[in-house]
């Protein structure tokens, strides 16, 4: 049987965390889902060897500060605007690899006519949604993606949908428009879906190699402080919940 | 016959103890320490070392990247 100290040496080394990852601690709360997808976006990079051609568009929210933990070019836009200004970066530097990381309040909510218009402009570009169903940031408020029924800080009985409306399903619009070549909804919930989830990160960014486009990839993802779960449990709720409205699934690769 | 060995490595200073590893490793290796780290969480450790087979699993959907997974091809007497 060997001994531990005869397993951890370097020639024995199967995974560890991605020289793009900076070393700074994340300010994420424990077990969220933003610390995950940075990962599989910083890896993808380093697999692609792209660190010095990528630039990435933080936006406002949990990820505003995204730029301190993955080490690459950032611009910070205002809220809801990552789009547009990945427009402009794009259209200035177009051999380079443009990404945009948004919440779903970012995206879906004060940002809808960004998104909408940068992806039916069809701009060769990816778009990383992290879609929480909720304002992580500001105190867990109801989001346009917030479920029915729902508890949030401003919707403390549920979501009501006649006062309410519905939830957006944005990514299904985005897979209308002819501007968009590839549409997944993915999640990280576990080993597989991560691995999953990677593969489409790592397509998308392929496309804009190809100049194919806008290549979109949703990851439902949990706010377990906002949900005021465990993070376990935050994963359980979300398959339970999220999934049977969020489908996981490709919805356009062309 | 050759068994496959794994074991992990936990920054433990940076881990925030939130458990994801806990459930995602398929031979119940790691649990989460009684003791806490210096912000007060209770860190992840391996708890059952014998059992680890190097999967990576729990690295992979570690949300701060504080695992590093190691692997041999141990021969079994
Ligand atoms: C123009 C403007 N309006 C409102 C805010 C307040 N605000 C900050 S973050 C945020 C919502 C973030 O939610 P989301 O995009 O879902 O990201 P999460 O924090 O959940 O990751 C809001 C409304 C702001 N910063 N700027
Ligand atoms: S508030 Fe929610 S989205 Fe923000 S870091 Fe905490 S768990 Fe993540
Ligand atoms: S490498 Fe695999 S077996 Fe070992 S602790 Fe991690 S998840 Fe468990």
């Amino acid at each position: 049987m060997s001994d531990i100290k005869d397993i951890i040496k370097d020639e024995n080394l199967v995974y560890k965390k991605t020289k793009v990852l900076t070393d700074n601690v994340m300010h994420y709360c424990p077990g969220c889902s933003h610390g995950v997808v940075h990962k599989l976006v910083a890896e993808v990079i380093e697999e692609m060897g792209i660190q010095e051609k990528t630039i990435g568009i933080s936006p406002v929210g949990c990820s505003v500060l995204a730029y301190n933990y993955l080490d690459i070019d950032w611009q910070e836009a205002a809220h809801g605007r990552a789009p547009a200004l990945a427009t402009a970066v794009n259209r200035l530097h177009p051999e380079k690899y443009v990404f945009t990381y948004q919440g779903d309040g970012d995206l879906a909510s004060i940002g809808t006519a960004e998104i909408m218009h940068a992806c039916n402009r069809g701009e060769n570009i990816v778009v990383i949604f992290i879609n929480n169903a909720i304002y992580g940031m500001t105190g867990g408020q109801m989001a346009p993606t917030t479920l029915e029924g729902m508890k949030t800080a401003t919707s403390p009985y549920g979501r009501d949908i006649k006062l309410n409306g519905h939830p957006l399903i944005i990514t299904e619009l985005i897979a209308q428009l002819p501007g968009t070549s590839y549409v997944t909804r993915q999640a990280v919930h576990t080993p597989a879906a991560v691995r999953k989830c990677k593969k489409a990160i790592r397509k998308a960014f392929e496309n804009i190699g190809q100049k194919k486009g806008t290549s979109f990839v949703e990851v439902v993802s949990t706010c377990n402080s906002g949900w005021k779960l465990s993070p376990v449990k935050s994963n359980e709720w979300m398959v339970e919940n999220m999934f049977p409205v969020y489908k996981p699934g490709d919805l356009k690769d062309e | 016959m050759a068994k496959v060995k794994g074991a992990i490595k936990v920054d433990v200073e940076k881990c925030k103890g939130c458990g994801l590893c806990v459930v995602a490793c398929p031979s119940k290796v790691i649990d989460l320490a009684r003791e806490v780290n210096g912000k007060g969480y209770n860190y992840a450790y391996m708890a059952n070392p014998d059992a680890c087979i190097g999967c990576a699993n729990c690295a992979i959907v570690c949300p701060d990247s504080v695992i590093e997974v190691y692997k041999v091809k141990a021969e079994m007497a």
